[in-house]
């Protein structure tokens, strides 16, 4: 798994700058992502995952920073060759099932939108055929296909987000809480699916979501987010173990279970960013911790982890 | 207990193209004064159009009211005129959308559409709904409030619309809360937050609320009562621990057993085998058992009627039946229902 396919470095997106309601949505983040894993990003709402995931298909020219994708860096000058390379190789299944559907198109142009684009059908008939397989492959059928978006439930529109971001064959998806507005049992199809189609085709996801079960499960390692910055990178199973930033223990601690007795007994820890305690200009980044296991901190906190974590 | 809004038969249709979808199969349920009840159930079986049509917005040219009617405050809300209506609308019954973006005004900035339903609703003057809005802003975490007021709905991130949309819907204080996936695009500590103050306002005001969602660790959290619908109707309804700890429909089963638990191993999740019923064309026995490996021949022929488990819990299965013969449920529901005083399974210890 040692390929990088992405490298995310200083990656910047500020929105309203120098306005009173300037926003660091993105504040400085690097990581990588490497070929055929899913990365898992997580937060508070507002802090930055769906930006992120924005500047990283460059829906959004980043304030600073870059993103290199298969060593290529994808916020350079491009060509309109160039771009239309990268935006078959990475695909966005959106947050919001609504926004991203156009209305006035029926299933089968929106779902086919990306097989015209690229040319990737030789005729009609391979058009309609490739669609009526993707919408099985979502758990749709080829009734649909005449339909319009609003004839469909929000469970129904999110299968057709994703049905159309398969539909162009990508090496890279990014998935914005593909599943929050399934139902469970849908949920666990896409998540098999997802995880089927990675198998089959090698494919890398970054995929954002708040249903941390759902996260860890698909996962092989997350990254939390808070307020523009990571404070947290670690392998799936390692993070939910042994989380070390008192955000991401916060976090882990609200996280509802399926189980009335547990909830009416569940003790929720809560995170005050004043903790830390830090001085005036404290070299404050993301130091390793343990093997793969990056948390944001001081040299001083650094110590205490490590110290902490060396006993366990 | 006082009952505030009664639904009796309801049955509900669109017209389409393709022809009539039965969205709505004849549904009924009461709401109590002050209780949170959590509706459940597949994506398409029918939650969000059961609530729309309490609130009557469901589209006029193409949704029909086939049968039934919805009882609140002595008036069927099905009978009464777009104006009557108007005036309950977001003042006596509110509702929260699964998507933010269906109820935000995209061309408004958020602070008027704060302040424009309390100076509707509301005899108060503009600087007070200002202040209003702003502490309303401040209640569901929104970061410096004062400064957002003026920014339009796209400079927000998902999590925040759907603050902003609870904020609304709080601010005149309803009798009912309709809330349709209001914290599926939060995360979880906010979500705890926003789940907290609609308790603190169910304690206050005495609200009841109807609470849809996909995730049945939130059930677990809100409901006092939990409705399971599946094809255009409830199958199952009881108090939260009669749902979750002796669950009786095979549905309920299955959507018990697609939970990934946080200490699974890496195996392949369970999900329910099959597709949602073709609601243009029910089929004519219980929707579910094509998709149920206990169906019997009885359920493709006939809908089973609502059988009593207890005085508080129903469940439309033919399984439960006297002649039915006794099935095992999946593995992790007998290992929920050996929690439940009364279950077949009931081990004795509750942890
Ligand atoms: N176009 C924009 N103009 C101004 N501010 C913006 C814009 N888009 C996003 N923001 C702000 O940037 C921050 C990050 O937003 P983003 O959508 O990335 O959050 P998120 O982590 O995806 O949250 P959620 O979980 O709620 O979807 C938020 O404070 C948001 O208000
Ligand atoms: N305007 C409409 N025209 C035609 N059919 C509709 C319309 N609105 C909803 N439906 C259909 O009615 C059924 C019930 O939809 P509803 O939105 O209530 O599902 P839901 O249970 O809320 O699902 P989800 O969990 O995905 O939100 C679905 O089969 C849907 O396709
Ligand atoms: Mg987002
Ligand atoms: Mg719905």
């Amino acid at each position: 798994m040692a390929e990088k396919l992405l490298e995310i470095k200083n990656l910047k997106q500020h929105f309203n700058v120098g306005k009173a309601n300037e926003v660091r949505a993105v504040d400085d983040i690097s990581f990588d992502i490497y070929r055929g894993e899913t990365l898992g990003l997580v937060g508070e709402s507002g802090c930055g995952k769906s930006t992120t995931g924005r500047s990283i298909i460059r829906l959004y020219d980043a304030t600073s920073g870059d993103v290199f994708f298969e060593g290529e860096n994808v916020h350079g000058k491009k060509s309109k060759k160039d771009l239309k390379k990268f935006n078959r190789k990475m695909q966005m299944i959106f947050q919001d099932p609504y926004a991203s559907l156009n209305p006035r198109m029926k299933v089968m142009d929106i779902v086919a939108e990306g097989i015209d684009i690229h040319g990737l059908a030789k005729n009609a008939a391979e058009r309609k055929q490739m669609v009526f397989d993707l919408l099985e492959t979502v758990g749709l059928n080829k009734e649909h296909a005449n339909r319009y978006p609003h004839e469909f439930s929000g469970g129904q529109r999110q299968r057709l987000g994703i049905a159309r971001a398969l539909a162009v064959d990508p090496d890279f998806i990014i998935a914005d809480e593909p599943i929050s507005a399934l139902d469970v049992s849908i949920q666990a199809q896409v998540v098999n699916l997802l995880k089927e189609l990675q198998e089959e085709k090698g494919l890398t996801y970054l995929f954002i979501a708040h249903d941390l079960s759902m996260v860890k499960y698909i996962s092989d390692r997350i990254g939390v987010m808070y307020f523009g910055k990571l404070v947290e990178l670690a392998p799936a199973e390692d993070l939910y173990k042994n989380p070390m930033h008192p955000y991401t223990q916060s976090l882990l601690s609200a996280i509802p279970l399926p189980d009335p007795d547990y909830e009416r007994n569940r003790v929720r820890k809560s995170y005050d960013p004043a903790v830390h305690n830090y001085a005036e200009g404290e070299d404050v980044r993301m130091r390793e911790i343990t093997p793969g296991h990056f948390v944001q901190c001081s040299e001083r906190e650094f110590e205490s982890l490590k110290a902490t974590s060396a006993r366990i | 207990m006082e009952k505030i809004l009664q639904v009796k038969d309801l049955e509900l249709s669109f017209n389409t193209f393709a022809g009539e979808v039965k969205a709505i199969r004849g549904v009924n349920f009461d709401l109590y004064k002050g209780e949170t009840l959590a509706i459940v159930g597949e994506s398409g079986s029918g939650k969000s159009v059961t609530t729309k049509s309490i609130m009557r917005l469901l589209p006029e040219n193409s949704a029909e009211f086939k049968n039934g009617e919805i009882l609140f405050g002595g008036r069927d809300l099905t009978k009464l005129s777009d104006k009557e209506m108007q005036k309950i609308r977001g003042k006596e019954i509110a509702m929260i959308f699964q998507d933010p973006m269906t109820s935000l005004n995209p061309t408004m900035p958020i602070g008027r559409q704060l302040t424009e339903p309390l100076l509707k609703h509301q005899k108060i003057s503009k600087a007070e709904a200002k202040k209003v809005a702003i502490d309303l802003l401040r209640l569901v975490g929104m970061p410096k409030p004062e400064l957002r007021m003026k920014q339009y709905p796209h400079q927000f991130s998902g999590g925040q619309r759907q603050r902003i949309v609870i904020a609304i819907s709080l601010a005149c204080n309803p009798q009912i809360l309709i809330a349709d996936e209001p914290t599926t695009a939060l995360d979880v500590t906010i979500q705890a937050q926003i789940l907290e103050l609609m308790k603190d306002l169910q304690k206050k005001i005495d609200t009841s609320i109807i609470f849809i969602t996909h995730d049945l660790g939130v059930v677990a959290n809100v409901a006092d009562r939990v409705a399971v619908m599946y094809g255009g109707k409830i199958v199952e309804i009881g108090t939260v621990d009669e749902i979750f700890y002796n669950p009786q429909h095979p549905y309920t089963w299955g959507l018990l057993s697609s939970m990934p638990s946080l200490d699974a191993a890496d195996e392949k999740l369970y999900a329910i085998p099959g597709t949602p019923p073709d609601l243009l064309a029910p089929p004519k026995g219980d929707a579910f058992a094509l998709r149920s490996e206990y169906a019997m021949q009885i359920d493709m022929e006939q809908n089973p009627p609502f059988f009593k488990v207890s005085d508080s819990h129903y469940a439309a299965t033919w399984l439960l039946h006297p002649d039915a013969p006794r099935v095992e449920p999946p593995a992790t529901v007998i290992e929920r229902m050996k929690k439940f005083p009364g279950s077949r399974y009931y081990e004795g210890s509750r942890v």
